[in-house]
């Protein structure tokens, strides 16, 4: 039988909110009775997207961003999106080590632990309009 | 607010919290670098026994006090990680950047 289920929550560009999305997003994938593994991935990739829509994306804290998660199946996609700056250069960000924010002592792995955990990640992103970031993966599923 | 660093005889020890990431990275960069930069440290120990989340946010915390020690010739190590921080330190490449202490660092997961 094929399980769909769908959630949203949108919350303050505040670094305090970060934490809350990635447990809100693990609390809502109980039911796919995922490994710490899996969750523990999960949580990174979602940490990641939100942490950059905060710091790249924002200048205020009052702005919003936004985490969908559709569950289907043993499938589970995670949208995160904000109505901010945008990227210039997608491809160019998601190169590891590329920071804009260095003094912040950003690392530039961000992209590259959303990829690292996750079996896809797609960004598209227009200046002045904001960032969506999808990533998808299999859960439950036993490998090897 | 709560004090992570121990500091005595030229060793620091930051005790990191339960989850390391942007919002607790920046806390800690600045109680950290208060030490190192009026307590003459030497030896840097980043002490994971408490946590179970990490993201890139810690990466870049860690590297930033490497290259603050690196100005005064000093050591930084880590212990006490668990299988799941151990695995952020390879895809990061960070255990090539710093010693990782083998003594009680394979502790067992606790949840």
């Amino acid at each position: 039988m094929q399980r769909r289920n769908e959630m949203k929550i949108s919350f303050d560009a505040r670094s305090v909110n970060e934490a809350f999305a990635r447990v809100a997003v693990s609390a809502f994938l109980i039911d796919m009775n995922p490994t710490l593994d899996e969750i523990s991935d999960i949580k990174t990739a979602v940490s990641e997207a939100v942490t950059n829509a905060i710091i790249h994306g924002y200048d205020s804290p009052q702005e919003k961003v936004e985490v969908t998660c559709l569950v289907e199946g043993n499938r589970v996609e995670i949208t995160v999106e904000d109505t901010g700056r945008g990227i210039a250069d997608v491809k160019r960000a998601r190169e590891a080590f590329y920071t804009t924010r260095p003094e912040l002592e950003r690392s530039g792995m961000g992209f590259a632990f959303m990829e690292a955990f996750m079996d896809e990640v797609r960004v598209t992103s227009a200046v002045g309009e904001g960032t969506r970031v999808w990533m998808c993966k299999k859960v439950g599923v036993q490998e090897g | 607010m709560e004090n992570y660093c121990e500091c005595g005889g030229g060793q620091l020890v930051v005790h990191i919290p339960r989850e390391l990431d942007h919002h607790q990275a920046g806390m800690l960069k600045q109680q950290a670098d208060l030490y190192i930069e009026t307590h003459g440290v030497k030896q840097l120990i980043f002490d994971f026994s408490k946590t179970e989340f990490m993201d890139s946010s810690g990466i870049g915390m860690i590297i930033g006090r490497c290259r603050k020690m690196g100005y005064g010739g000093g050591r930084v190590s880590a212990r006490n990680l668990n299988a799941r921080i151990r695995k952020i330190f390879v895809i990061s490449g960070l255990h090539k950047l710093i010693e990782m202490e083998e003594s009680e660092s394979c502790r067992e997961e606790t949840r």
